[in-house]
């Protein structure tokens, strides 16, 4: 596995341990998550131990050390989607994708995730795909929403 | 421009010439660039105008902002037309020419870009608009005078002269002022700021302090923090400098919430240019005082809102609370003295300092002084950012800004504070809400958001809902909070899917105080204030789910029935499409059309027994004719 582009997040950041999160936040962004071997070197550039980056990597619910989706599809469970109906359509994504919150289908295509807001409560309820928002959905919407993504060659 | 401002003369020069160049006459629109607007395309809207422009060549004659968000956020895309002050609300890109054209060149007013009201009120100006009326935007006003990503127009509109009058006075005067405005912490707890700031200052005599802001803004349903460090990120740094010059500090974070990306950008664009500019890093204005910030990204851990969680983030390790015994203004961010504020009241500071103690404490009620920004989200009309002087009522709130409850639709409850909060009736409206109020009645202000919910609303799922939330937030270190919260959880679920039992909630009340009483931090602390506050004031919820095996909120699936209402159901068939699990067939009963049984459509009916409850044939229909009970 080519690491020049961790070598590079790290020095990016100056090597500070105290940009850990960071780093992997940019580590995971280029791998879509986060490898071993990358982490391996994250720990020799930063001085940290392998086993504190584990559980950093762990305990964050942003990281992933299985592969994700092409798409990243994340509903927003904030408050004020949930009293809005987002539960039901995180209910149809998951029988629309056969995969649970947190999964990815094995195509590799989707991962479904939820996220605890993202604060367009106007918007709600919302999905974000990757980085587009998409806003005041119901069931229909979300039904067209799994069509588009199940054919999408990304 | 790129001009490094050696002393407080170059600044104020600097501020003069850009006022200078500033034309009042000159029209400016100003769209609204939020994170909420982008969710509804603003991006073409901007694109439009700037199209227009250039092809018009009106380069001279008009000024576009792109700004923060400007609060109302119900009716995106926003746009501001100055110095007119003409409000227009769901624009589409089409009608950028016409807006040109018309309403910044002309003066007609566009109809149906006019803000309408759910009686057929109209209201042109800004000011008129009964969203705004009511508000007092000390803070968060500016977001719409100035682009987000310009330190030029921040300086013109007043920027940094906070700074330049706290460097004329000594350290310790500064936290008085702060002292006398009566600021208190905008991020939950509602602690005295300068108190803070004083005990940081004294602390470890002699050794490296940092001051911090908390933009790890986790309470699901509020934002403002993310629209201030977005749409006024210099505000925010400016306080910064000025709470660091306080306590002596010269090192500065803000940690931010990756899920926040434009705030992430535009915070990183002001730093930069503050640095550029001299007004961070080595020597800022001649002062010879010396600081700089850097920006760290969370991992989506709403543990980390936690002061010593936060630090430990910061630190490179897991977000883990440790017991405050000894508090982070003491041995913080790497054992050292340090100052954690919230955004908001970060970006409070530059005010008190710029337009004096006395005006500030002047707003608001006797123990919580100035304005504060609340989310006003959920189940109403116009939802958004609000700023109101501490102590107007929740009614105010709600019902006077907020427009009230959609749909025709009764106010069920209101829940302010987050997972920490409670869920207030209504009964409680007339509440005046301040830090102190808000505690009073079992709730809290939190950070500001207000979760408004109606009569479909299920306060046994909403009391779920936050457990479930904090049982997955919970960092685990503490039994109490690990172990307890999650057999709350057990309890709550066990109740919404109808197998409650008497006792269930005197149990959860048991389990409250020994949670409340035993957990490290307020996390696990607080934790069960929503299920409490909706044991208090919708104790009949429970009953009903426990006793009669019925969901009033007509949310609980095991306790809730589809069925089709002959003399409703047309026939149309549009539910069979939608309907995931084939559950909805014909009878051979004849629909009902226009009042009349039809000659060939035939009523519907559920099979109770494939169906999943998922509610998308009552969403379907258009005649009202499934029936959930």
């Amino acid at each position: 596995m080519d690491l020049k582009t961790v070598d590079k997040i790290c020095a990016d950041h100056q090597n500070r341990p105290d940009q850990l999160i960071g780093i992997l936040q940019d580590v995971q962004t280029h791998y879509r998550y986060l490898p071993e071997a990358p982490l391996k070197q994250v720990s020799t550039l930063l001085n940290i131990p392998l086993a504190q980056i584990f559980s950093v990597a762990t305990f964050f619910s942003a990281f992933s050390l299985t592969p994700r989706g092409e798409k990243v599809v994340n509903v927003c469970m904030g408050t004020a989607c949930h009293v809005r109906g987002a539960q039901r359509l995180l209910e149809e994504l998951e029988r629309g994708f056969g995969v649970g919150a947190g999964e990815t289908t094995t195509d590799k295509k989707v991962t479904l995730e939820t996220v605890n807001c993202v604060g367009c409560c106007a918007l709600g309820p919302v999905i974000v795909v990757n980085e587009d928002y998409h806003g005041k959905m119901d069931g229909t919407k979300t039904a067209a929403l799994i069509d588009e993504l199940k054919g999408s060659k990304s | 421009m790129t001009q490094n401002l050696t002393d407080m003369k170059a600044l104020q020069a600097l501020r003069t010439k850009l006022q200078q160049e500033r034309n009042p006459i000159t029209p400016i629109v100003t769209v609204c660039g939020g994170t909420g607007c982008h969710g509804y395309g603003c991006q073409k809207v901007i694109d439009a105008f700037r199209q227009e422009i250039a092809a018009k060549k009106l380069e001279d004659k008009v000024t576009l902002r792109v700004s923060g968000c400007h609060g109302f956020c119900e009716r995106g895309p926003l746009a501001l037309i100055s110095p007119k002050g003409i409000f227009y609300q769901r624009i589409d890109p089409a009608d950028v020419p016409d807006i040109l054209a018309k309403s910044v060149f002309g003066d007609e007013v566009i109809d149906k870009l006019v803000y309408t009201g759910p009686e057929g009120d109209k209201a042109v100006y800004e000011k008129d608009v009964p969203f705004y009326a009511k508000q007092n935007r000390l803070i968060f006003g500016a977001n719409q005078r100035i682009n987000a990503d310009s330190i030029d127009d921040y300086i013109a509109e007043g920027g940094y002269a906070g700074l330049e009058k706290s460097f004329a006075m000594d350290p310790e005067a500064i936290i008085t002022e702060v002292k006398e405005a009566g600021l208190r912490g905008r991020g939950g707890g509602g602690f005295l700021t300068a108190r803070k700031w004083e005990t940081v200052r004294k602390a470890q005599p002699g050794k490296r302090r940092y001051v911090i802001c908390n933009a790890d803004e986790g309470d699901p349903g509020a934002y403002m923090d993310r629209s201030l460090l977005e749409g006024n990120p210099h505000s925010v740094i400016e306080g910064m400098i000025i709470g660091a010059y306080a306590i002596g500090a010269k090192e500065g974070y803000i940690y931010v919430r990756n899920e926040y990306p434009l705030a992430v950008k535009n915070a990183r664009i002001a730093i930069k240019q503050a640095q550029e500019m001299g007004l961070l890093g080595k020597n800022i204005l001649g002062s010879g005082f010396d600081f700089d910030i850097i920006i760290s990204r969370g991992g989506g851990a709403f543990v980390c809102g936690e002061s010593t969680a936060l630090m430990a983030s910061l630190e490179g390790k897991i977000g883990e609370p440790r017991a405050k015994y000894i508090h982070t203004a003491e041995y913080g961010l790497w054992d050292k003295p340090s100052c954690l504020n919230n955004v908001e009241t970060w970006a409070n500071v530059p005010l008190i300092l710029r337009e004096g103690a006395a005006s500030f404490a002047k707003i608001g009620t006797k123990g919580s002084k100035g304005t504060k920004i609340f989310s006003v989200v959920g189940k109403i009309n116009n939802t958004g950012l609000v700023e109101v002087p501490m102590g107007l009522t929740l009614r105010e709130i709600i019902f006077d800004i907020g427009g009230g409850i959609p749909n025709g639709k009764k106010f069920k409850a209101v829940q302010t504070g987050g997972p920490s909060g409670g869920c207030l009736p209504e009964k409680m409206l007339d509440l005046h809400v301040d830090f102190d109020e808000l505690t009073k009645v079992g709730s809290m202000m939190g950070s500001g958001g207000l979760i408004v919910m109606d009569e479909d609303t299920c306060m046994v799922d909403v009391a779920r809902y936050f457990t479930k939330f904090l049982t997955e937030e919970s960092c685990g270190k503490c039994t109490p909070c690990r172990e307890g919260v999650r057999h709350m959880l057990e309890i709550l679920d066990r109740i919404c899917a109808g197998d409650g039992k008497e006792g269930d909630v005197e149990l959860l009340e048991e389990m409250s105080e020994s949670i409340l009483e035993g957990s490290l931090c307020a996390l696990g602390g607080t934790a069960p204030n929503p299920v409490l506050s909706t044991i208090k004031y919708f104790r009949d919820e429970y009953d009903a789910h426990i006793k009669d095996k019925r969901c009033p909120g007509k949310v609980c699936k095991n306790l809730i029935t589809f069925s089709v209402v002959d003399g409703s159901c047309t026939g149309c068939g549009a539910c069979v499409k939608v309907c995931p699990v084939d559950a909805i067939s014909v009878t051979d009963k004849p629909a009902t059309v226009k009042g009349k049984p039809h000659a060939k459509l035939k009523l519907h009916t559920i099979d109770t027994d494939k169906c999943i409850k998922c509610g998308m044939c009552a969403e379907a229909c258009k005649f009202d004719a499934i029936h959930v009970e």
